[in-house]
């Protein structure tokens, strides 16, 4: 086996992977806190464009990472109104956020089609980055796949440890007892909105400002919706949603790598691998019922404020 | 203080004042939006919505572009009303394309009165599997069918891909991803002389008027609406949960399976990578703003049909991007949704109580 070329693979997975971590983590917030969104590619593509732009303005990529940030929160907001104020359908709300978000980057980016974003520096870790194999496949990144993982854990210690994270979750298992108990579900879930739109938001970023630094419309393609399946194949836990991201990122390199490892299938049925996969987890899933492992019990249910 | 208050008595106007206000809104935004690009407001949206319906060809191309969106509008208002989330329209769409077309293939060159009808029927089979996939992990697993359906679109695009560059590809195409021309027992007529408006949309508004009477007058209509408006009531009625989800999604998929296999053979005339340009989620759209009624699916789908137009006149003429029609598309789902409050609610200044 050629170590240069495994090192490299991996370092490939994880950059392919990331977009998806930060995705899958923004719906998953969404989701502990009881709303299905099925607006995360339209987040992405906005996030993507936004970041885009930033950067393209000259911008350090701090700046625009949060610039992605805040147009997906601004974009996830418009969502949390129809849904939380205007009791519309969450199902249709999303897909109209997805359609929404496609068209207005690719309105507002067709002039940025072309342009090349600036290098995103390498941020490698000391001593570990020289480490043989695994230095240059793990510890010399970009700081946003660092940041991607940093993420993962605080999610999961806001939804295990802390206070916030256990009412988050009471709203998103049973509103009406939230309710009940005098927690405000509305402004929860829309908290949990508008960051988890903002995490989806620079999942696409990553994609403009890393992976091809370029701009062009409908890039997510269809990552928005691997990322909800990837929630669901998480089981709703932000650490599975980095393993899922992963495996997902690797399915598409060894694609891309499918021909040097002598594999002749057609490349599409792979395609089909992280769909199927999901369809199975989702099975097995929610025909166990085991606890812990099962849906947030409000899942995708209008929230009523009865007087 | 602004609050709602449920409405005493809800008239069947309030249903379409709604819907009007809902396209206004959209009219007015998408001119804000066009005005911040830079372009004259009245003359783009003349430009892009009214003059490409000004001849036969602009014609018979919206009637082209609806076919589609009202046949799958049809069959998703009545699985919506029942409550069940067929998301996944598209996936059973393009099942239907595909199994239409490989039954076109393998009869390629045959003549007969019967030759049209099996491929319609291998179309709406492929689609009636592809909704019945999402049912029965549902019923038998109670597995998510907007998830599952939803996933199962990809998959059915990966699998028209796979087979139009491998084994329905043409043989004397060079190499590209398509499959060679149905012949004419495989074709269904054009409407006109000009433009692709084609047989289908008889049949779209065939469905239509049997969705409309499959709501009012057949039992299972009642079924489903009531499953979707109470599951409880619907439970105490006796009526099976699990024989509406069935229903729902047989039909949605047959249906879908069918409006495929009739863009292939009606509009494109062969296999290719990519047979639909998201009918099947703009449907969803379609449904909604026909407020779930199949009748109202038929303004509905030309409506959303004409932004397809629109898209490609916004193209041409005004070079901004085809794509920028689902802004408009969003948009007026995003209106609709918010506005359907109205129907039931009204809104009230003042103070509570």
């Amino acid at each position: 086996m050629d170590y240069g070329l495994l090192s490299s693979i991996i370092h490939a997975i994880l950059v392919a992977s990331t977009p998806l971590v930060f995705a899958g983590l923004g719906a998953l917030i969404q989701e502990r806190a009881g709303v299905l969104n099925l607006g995360i590619e339209g987040l992405m593509i906005v996030g993507a464009l936004a970041g885009f732009a930033t950067a393209l303005a000259g911008y350090p990529l701090l700046m625009s990472v949060l610039a992605a940030a805040l147009a997906g929160a601004l974009l996830a907001s418009i969502f949390a109104v129809l849904v939380l104020r205007l009791y519309a359908n969450p199902v249709a709300t999303g897909l109209a956020l997805t359609l929404f978000g496609l068209g207005l980057a690719a309105l507002a980016g067709s002039q940025y089609v072309g342009q090349a974003a600036p290098q995103v520096d390498t941020w490698a870790i000391p001593v570990l980055h020289h480490l043989p194999v695994i230095g240059h496949a793990l510890f010399s990144h970009d700081p946003l796949v660092y940041l991607s993982i940093l993420m993962a854990f605080v999610i999961w210690w806001f939804l295990k440890k802390s206070r916030a994270g256990l009412i988050l979750r009471a709203v998103g298992e049973n509103h009406t007892s939230a309710h009940a108990l005098g927690f405000s579900v509305r402004g929860i879930r829309f908290l949990a909105i508008t960051s988890g739109g903002a995490l989806a938001a620079i999942g696409g970023s990553y994609l403009t400002l890393v992976q091809t630094p370029l701009f062009v419309e409908g890039m997510t393609a269809g990552r928005g919706w691997i990322a909800l399946a990837l929630v669901v194949f998480a089981s709703w836990r932000p650490f599975r949603v980095i393993a899922g991201a992963y495996l997902f990122g690797s399915v598409t390199i060894l694609q891309l790598h499918s021909q040097a490892f002598g594999i002749s299938i057609p490349a599409q049925w792979l395609s089909m691998l992280p769909y199927i996969v999901t369809i199975v987890a989702l099975v097995l899933i929610s025909a166990r019922g085991e606890k812990g492992l099962a849906a947030p019990g409000s899942l995708g249910k209008i929230f009523r404020v009865s007087r | 203080m602004i609050f709602v208050e449920a409405r005493a008595v809800t008239r069947w106007y309030h249903e379409w004042i709604a819907v009007l206000i809902a396209l206004i809104l959209t009219v007015a935004t998408a001119s804000a939006l066009l005005a911040s690009l830079g372009l004259d407001p009245v003359s783009s949206l003349h430009r892009i919505f009214i003059r490409p319906l000004n001849s036969v060809y602009g014609v018979s191309e919206l009637l082209a572009k609806a076919t589609p969106l009202i046949t799958i509008g049809v069959a998703l208002a009545l699985g919506f009303r029942a409550g069940v989330w067929n998301i996944g329209a598209e996936g059973q769409l393009v099942m239907g394309g595909l199994c239409g077309g490989a039954v076109a293939l393998a009869f390629w060159g045959v003549d007969g009165f019967w030759v049209m009808p099996l491929i319609l029927l291998g179309g709406t089979l492929g689609g009636l599997v592809w909704g019945a996939i999402p049912a029965f992990l549902k019923v038998r697993f109670n597995a998510n069918e907007i998830l599952v359906s939803l996933m199962l679109t990809y998959v059915a695009i990966l699998m028209l891909s796979v087979m139009v560059h491998g084994p329905l590809r043409d043989p004397a195409g060079f190499n590209f991803p398509e499959s060679r021309l149905f012949h004419d027992a495989a074709t269904l007529p054009k409407l006109f002389s000009a433009g692709r408006g084609h047989l289908g949309f008889v049949f779209a508004l065939m469905f239509a008027v049997l969705g409309t009477w499959v709501v009012k007058r057949w039992h299972l209509g009642f079924e489903m609406r009531v499953t979707g408006l109470s599951p409880t009531a619907a439970k105490f009625a006796g009526y099976s949960r699990d024989r509406t989800v069935w229903m729902a999604l047989l039909i949605g998929g047959a249906v879908s399976g069918f409006a495929g296999v009739v863009e292939v053979t009606g509009n494109i005339g062969q296999l290719v990578p990519n047979i639909s340009p998201s009918y099947g989620f703009t449907a969803i759209i379609v449904a909604f703003l026909a407020r779930l009624h199949p009748l109202a699916v038929i303004p509905a789908g030309l409506l959303v049909a004409l932004s397809y137009l629109a898209g490609e006149a916004a193209q041409l003429s005004l070079g901004i991007p085809a794509a920028s029609t689902q802004v408009f598309q969003g948009l007026l789902l995003f209106f609709l949704l918010g506005t359907s409050l109205l129907v039931n609610y009204r809104i009230r200044f003042g103070r509570i109580g």
